[in-house]
């Protein structure tokens, strides 16, 4: 208890020098939490769109089926196993065929992925429920992005291209029945969807379809002859090594604030032992044990990072807890890389992170006090008490 | 006297009516004589493909050795393409690049891209199989396009594996040579248009010196296919079409 009340009146008496490392640590404590916490945030919520718009619980991939290679489309078809025929009646399962396809707005082409959806399906939030799969023509619905390249809105008629199951070219004009906003572009860019039915009877291919979407995962080892269920493991693989990529990009500025402090509260202590020679000394003459006076050193140096917190929580708690409300307006574009993102990124500070980020940065603090306080346990306490530089 | 002139009369109208559907030949007929006229066994052509973009035009040279269901085609110009080198073998297709140094396999659906940005694909280029092996062929009708009397043959395909559903010719009478034709989709939607002018007489062959093919679903000028210079029934040497060509 001494070491800390010996510390804490050295660090008040040292004024501003201990104010000036203090504020930088709590600058490190603030970034580190504040740029977890956005790209936490943005994990989170990347899931939630995700599962929403896209992936649900899981997927069915029809064994030839590979989305970053587009060719095999034409062959990744078949028809739906009786268990994945039973789940979609029940509203469980959501088929979806999909098809290459081309589509020309005002005379420009351009390629897409022509999917067909169950229209009565709720386990994605797309508003397939437009789509009627019984009128004489084609609708379609399109997102907000593939809408504003293409030029299109609510109404218009879109000529689009594609070929059947045997090949041949068949072209028709669809139209436009509605259009949403997502923050997934896995399902809005180069994506035109119509039912379901009617894409298998365009295509000919009454019956199949190319994955099937589900709200409850498989139990573990449930398999399917010619599907292969793809969890959120695999379907977030990408998701997280992107998040991790931006993560370590990120950590580069808390680290050089981080590193920075460190050296402050280093050469403050180099400083301190090296000008308080006769103190230490006087501590080992009064019967102090060299280990017990490195304690104390190494206490005052660990302090600056308990007062850090304290400065810390008071600006980073209201200013964190704002940009936690009012949420991060990304940059135009940054859903280009295919990533979800949403207009307005929402950091979250979970209590693992803000405790973790507490932790990291006493220990750092305290090791490089402990570094220089180690010189005091080889000092000859008759030398330390006359002030003779050792 | 009367009942002799009536003779004459019906029998005369008789010849006319059979003279006239004698002079029409049937849709399997006609494509036979273009088959006749425009297939060879072996042929060579220097040619140049101007793709016509939203701003701007390309021109591709190449020249090409073709036999039977082999091809080989050389790139020439501009400096970017020269040297790529295109073999068909078969139904296979592989392409050699000089700038990766690599020889790759066009197979499947690759094949349905689009050659050097045209208005063309792989597939479009390597289809060489016979229309009257894959096409129904009725006459339909007679038009004229500038001076030259043609035959409308609307063709329907014979199977489901086919990229085009229908398709109509328009075929000079005379020459025994497409000078139009428009390529449908299974709805009736018109996707594709191909123009032969230019036309000219090699030996007693008819071949077109310009084909304009034109993608009728976008916007453009199309590709034009201009021959420079052809030749037919001439000896290829074998290591042409083979792979050592393509190094």
């Amino acid at each position: 208890m001494i070491a800390f009340k010996l510390a804490y009146k050295n660090l008040m008496g040292a004024g501003l020098r201990t104010l000036l490392i203090v504020f930088v640590l709590s600058l490190a404590y603030v970034l580190i939490i504040y740029m977890n916490g956005l790209y936490q945030g943005w994990d989170r919520q990347a899931r939630i769109e995700t599962i929403a718009w896209e992936v649900a619980q899981g997927q069915y991939w029809q064994d030839l089926y590979d989305p970053y290679d587009a060719m095999t489309l034409t062959d990744a078809h078949a028809t739906l196993p009786a268990s994945l025929e039973e789940s979609a009646a029940k509203g469980k399962a959501a088929p979806i065929l999909v098809t290459q396809a081309t589509i020309y707005p005002e005379g420009r082409m351009m390629g897409v992925m022509l999917k067909g959806i169950d229209t009565r399906q709720k386990i994605l939030s797309l508003p397939t429920d437009i789509l009627d799969p019984e009128a004489d023509e084609i609708t379609a619905i399109v997102g907000t992005r593939l809408a504003k390249s293409a030029g299109l809105e609510t109404g218009d008629y879109l000529l689009i291209r594609w070929r059947d199951v045997h090949g041949t070219f068949d072209a028709t004009e669809v139209k436009i029945a509605g259009m949403f906003k997502t923050a997934v572009p896995a399902v809005d860019q180069g994506q035109v969807w119509i039912s379901l039915t009617k894409l298998q009877q365009i295509t000919g291919m009454p019956g199949q379809a190319t994955l099937v979407v589900v709200d409850s995962a498989p139990e573990e080892g449930a398999s399917l002859s010619g599907w292969e269920f793809k969890g959120h493991d695999f379907l977030f693989k990408e998701l997280e090594e992107m998040i991790r990529t931006k993560t370590v990009g990120g950590s580069i500025f808390y680290i050089i604030i981080l590193a920075l402090a460190l050296l402050a509260v280093f050469d403050t202590q180099v400083l301190s032992i090296f000008r308080r020679q006769r103190e230490i000394g006087t501590y080992i003459a009064m019967g102090m044990t060299r280990k017990q006076v490195v304690g104390i050193f190494t206490v005052e140096g660990g302090m600056h990072a308990i007062l850090a917190v304290v400065l810390g929580a008071a600006y980073g708690f209201p200013l964190l807890l704002w940009t936690q409300k009012s949420g991060i307006k990304m940059p135009e574009g940054t859903d280009d890389f295919g990533m979800a993102a949403a207009e307005h990124m929402y950091p979250y500070y979970s209590v693992a992170l803000i405790i973790g980020t507490i932790i990291l940065v006493m220990i750092a603090t305290t090791i490089v006090s402990y570094m220089p306080s180690r010189k005091i346990s080889k000092m000859n306490p008759n030398d330390a008490i006359r002030g003779k530089i050792q | 006297m009367i009942r002799f002139k009536h003779t004459i009369q019906i029998t005369a109208i008789m010849m006319l009516i059979s003279g006239s559907l004698w002079a029409q030949p049937s849709g399997k007929e006609i494509l036979d004589l273009i088959d006749a006229n425009m297939s060879s066994e072996t042929r060579y052509v220097k040619s140049k493909m101007v793709i016509h973009g939203p701003r701007t035009s390309r021109t591709i040279e190449s020249e090409s050795w073709s036999e039977g269901v082999s091809a080989f085609t050389e790139y020439l110009a501009p400096a970017r393409e020269k040297g790529t080198k295109m073999l068909k073998l078969e139904d296979k297709l592989w392409i050699f690049s000089p700038s990766t140094d690599r020889t790759i396999q066009i197979s499947g659906h690759m094949l349905r891209q689009s050659v050097m940005g045209s208005d063309l694909s792989y597939e479009d280029m390597m289809d060489d199989k016979k229309l009257s092996d894959v096409y129904d062929a009725v006459v339909v009708d007679s038009e004229t396009i500038g001076n030259t009397d043609c035959w409308i043959v609307e063709m329907t395909a014979t199977s489901e594996e086919v990229a085009y559903q229908m398709r109509k010719l328009w075929v000079d009478k005379s020459r025994n040579i497409p000078l139009k034709e428009e390529l449908y989709a299974k709805s009736g939607k018109l996707l594709k248009k191909t123009e032969l002018t230019n036309i000219q007489q090699h030996g007693s062959r008819w071949y077109p010196g310009k084909i304009t093919f034109k993608d009728m679903l976008k916007k453009g000028a199309g590709t034009e296919f201009i021959v420079d210079e052809i030749k037919f029934d001439i000896e290829i040497p074998e290591y042409i079409l083979s792979k050592a060509s393509l190094r």
